[in-house]
């Protein structure tokens, strides 16, 4: 990619990522939340790729790290949803935190929580689509 | 009621599609429509003349809400959809690299 | 009981999440911790079914209870009849898994293998106690999409064909079950079943209500490959690695097929003649077209695959003749008769079809071919292997002491009872059809001694692949045992009430 282009998106992939995190952060109070934050965060990163180009075999080592990133928010979703259950309420999905107010950041118990390994299971997945893709490809060309 | 009919003729156009495409790419394209017009009914269904978004607030106690349950139902049945499309057209990938065409009338491996 | 019913799904996610984190060090991991999940999961089911009382448990997620009768969350429910489907599942599950052990060296990325099994372990039993619509439909879907992966595990260009096909024909009907959810919900308002069930009790929009329930059996149809919605299932069978054909046979087409179709048109809908008749004409024709495509097979997972089409046909037959005498205000105990010789069936196939399937992948384990032409004399060289499929192709065929005699058997009185005539011969029929195309797989496969001097170099398979082959064919006599009424009204009986008397029993679920 030309100079122009990778510059741009070396300015503009940071805001996109702080604007993910923004939308999964305030997903108990706005539309929007984990699924639509983390399909932002991984267009960042696809960003990145796209303009830098990147040789097959460090795609590889990157498709590695997002697949564990990706069981390890899985396991961290299901954790949360059964913590009530190894703490004694006998309740899956239950919610053990105080409520707090309406409208606040930190209110709305447990959801919060799901909505950011919801966002960091969904960036990983979609950015480990995306690498599978592109390796399936290199390989094609080859 | 005219949305209904649009919706379920795109659902048509999607059947259509894989019915008579030979083009791999352009038979996920056409189950795509169909699962987008259902996705389209599944709104529908929810909706209310002059409704409001369903959020709860203290300002406004008697509003008219739409259905918010299709909107949760449509949502997850997209992320389902991103799943089957991204594992379709993996397959797609596979399949060229195997046969080197994209072409449905010429992946014929198995028979009878 | 009630608070282990979350167990069913939660621990097959668990495992299948820990085995891309920790299988990358530890190199046992990934069979270890599938095969525990598994056991634990039939102990617990097993331990329903002997417990007693067999009652019916909800589980309402999140903790959020019914307020004023009205359901506000997703429910589990464990019934009998799910309780069955759950013995059904982790028992072949554990068997598969066991067999997987050894036959999955073969294939690279083991790892990936018992993931996608487990996720697709953790759907079926979500499938089988959830107690809402929608939920039924995301637990469905994460079923298919682990096993559209396992299909193509080969990644070669058969086993991508039928992959592809089977993905297509799936989104279809994938398609058409949320499209028929939806019309559900727009008439109801409601995705729970139980209560879905008592709003369409007091309806009277029957044209609505019955194209929805033409959609659901599309759907639902194309899942469970009946009859005019079959095409993939013999390409997707016979590619996929033998242990995970054994679980597509015996499980997921009847768990996320027949399961979800005997459950909402006998305890969601109202009991209908029109549907009576389609399910009955389509069993029918499943049955008698099923076997007659597999006479001509001479690729031997294909020849059962093909069977499975029509040894599902007998369930459905079953099942559907019940639904037709309920419909006529016929005798119950003859409905509740041909529903029980249905259900006996479906547990007597999982068995023997997934041990047919084993043993065709343990020939191919050794042989490295399906072709019925190119074996032959392997009853001295793979004696155990021989004597398994011996045992599972006279249960299939429908011969004493097996249990496939005895389901057949009670599906055919039923018949005669019910004076359908005709329908009693057609499985008569389809019976000796059988026997023949299953002669066939015996003498090409076992007998054939012209060949057999270039055979004799081959050993019997590994000890797992044994045992797990040598305890399902203990199984497929030991479940023989079902005909004895006293043991037949603890484990059939339940199941078949569910189905049959829904109006005392589902009211007691919504106050629950």
């Amino acid at each position: 990619m030309s100079p122009i282009v990778k510059k741009v998106t070396q300015l503009v992939s940071g805001i996109i990522f702080l604007y993910g995190i923004y939308i999964i952060l305030h997903g108990h109070l706005t539309p929007g939340g984990g699924f639509a934050g983390g399909a932002i965060l991984a267009g960042s990163f696809i960003l990145l790729v796209l303009a830098f180009g990147s040789d097959v075999l460090r795609l590889r080592t990157k498709e590695e790290g997002s697949s564990l990133t990706e069981s390890l928010a899985i396991l961290a979703f299901v954790l949360m949803a059964t913590m009530a259950m190894l703490l004694g309420t006998k309740i899956f999905f239950s919610n053990f935190l105080p409520k707090g107010h309406i409208g606040e950041l930190i209110s709305a118990g447990v959801i919060p929580l799901y909505n950011i390994a919801v966002g960091i299971e969904v960036a990983a997945a979609l950015f480990t689509i995306f690498l599978a893709l592109v390796i399936y490809k290199e390989e094609i060309t080859k | 009621m005219i949305v209904y009919i649009l919706c379920f003729i795109l659902f048509l156009v999607g059947l259509f599609g894989i019915l008579t495409s030979r083009n791999i790419i352009k038979i996920v394209i056409g189950l795509s429509f169909m699962e987008f017009s259902v996705y389209l009914f599944l709104v529908l269904i929810g909706y209310i003349d002059n409704g409001q978004a369903p959020i709860l607030s203290d300002n406004i106690a008697a509003a008219k809400y739409v259905d918010p349950l299709p909107q949760a139902m449509v949502l997850t049945a997209i992320v389902i959809g991103l799943a089957t499309k991204a594992m379709l057209l993996t397959m797609a990938i596979r399949i060229y690299k195997k046969f080197n065409t994209f072409d449905i009338r010429k992946v014929t491996s198995l028979k009878g | 009981m009630d608070k282990f019913i979350p167990l069913f799904v939660i621990l097959p996610l668990i495992a299948a999440f820990l085995i891309p984190v920790f299988g990358r060090f530890l190199k046992a991991f990934n069979k270890t911790i599938t095969l525990l999940v598994f056991l634990t999961l039939l102990i617990l089911s097993l331990f329903y079914l002997f417990a007693g009382s067999q009652a019916s448990f909800v589980y309402h997620i999140g903790g959020w209870k019914p307020v004023n009768g009205v359901p506000i969350a997703i429910c589990f429910l464990l019934d009998p009849f799910s309780g069955f489907m759950l013995i059904i599942i982790n028992m072949m599950a554990f068997l598969s898994t066991l067999y997987s052990v050894s036959y999955m060296t073969r294939y690279t990325g083991e790892n990936y293998y018992y993931t996608l099994f487990a996720i697709m372990v953790a759907g079926l039993n979500g499938v089988v106690i959830t107690g809402d619509l929608f939920n039924l439909y995301v637990f469905l879907e994460v079923t298919v999409i682990a096993s559209y992966a396992l299909v193509a595990f080969g990644t070669e260009k058969e086993e991508l064909e039928a992959s592809f096909k089977y993905q297509v024909l799936g989104g279809m009907a994938t398609a058409l079950i949320l499209f028929s959810i939806g019309m559900i919900y727009w008439y109801t308002k409601t995705l729970n079943i139980f209560d879905i069930s008592a709003i369409l009790k007091d309806s009277s929009d029957y044209k609505l209500i019955e194209f929805t329930q033409l959609m659901l059996i599309a759907g639902f149809g194309l899942k469970a490959a009946i009859m005019p919605f079959h095409g993939w299932l013999p390409d997707a069978h016979s590619s996929a690695p033998s242990p995970i054909s054994a679980m597509l046979s015996g499980v997921v087409i009847k768990a996320a097929g027949l399961y979800v179709i005997f459950r909402l048109f006998f305890n969601m809908f109202e009991i209908s003649y029109v549907i009576g008749i389609i399910i009955t004409v389509i069993g029918t024709l499943s049955m008698v077209v099923g076997v007659f495509l597999a006479i001509g097979q001479w690729d031997l997972k294909r020849l059962l695959a093909y069977h499975s089409i029509s040894q599902m046909g007998y369930v459905i037959l079953g099942v559907g003749m019940g639904m037709l005498i309920l419909s006529r205000n016929g005798s119950e105990a003859l409905a509740a008769l041909a529903i029980t010789g249905g259900l006996f069936h479906l547990i007597n196939h999982a068995v023997f079809k997934g041990l047919l399937f084993l043993n065709a992948g343990s020939i191919e384990y050794r042989l490295n071919t399906r072709d019925l032409k190119h074996m032959g004399g392997l009853s001295a060289s793979m004696p155990l292997t021989y004597s398994t499929s011996l045992g599972a192709s006279m249960a299939i065929s429908g011969i004493p002491p097996f249990n496939g005699f005895f389901s057949k058997l009670i599906i055919i009185v039923a018949a005669i009872q019910a004076r359908y005539y005709v329908l009693a011969l057609l499985a008569v029929v389809v019976s000796i059809i059988t026997l023949a195309s299953f002669l066939k797989f015996q003498r090409y496969a076992f007998y054939n001694t012209k060949v057999e001097h270039e055979k004799k170099k081959y050993r019997d398979v590994p000890f797992v692949m044994i045992l797990s082959m040598v305890i399902m064919a203990l199984l497929c006599l030991g479940l023989s045992l079902l005909i004895i009424p006293d043991v037949r009204d603890n484990v059939l009986q339940p199941a078949v009430d569910v189905l049959m008397r829904k109006n005392d029993y589902f009211i007691n679920i919504l106050n629950m």
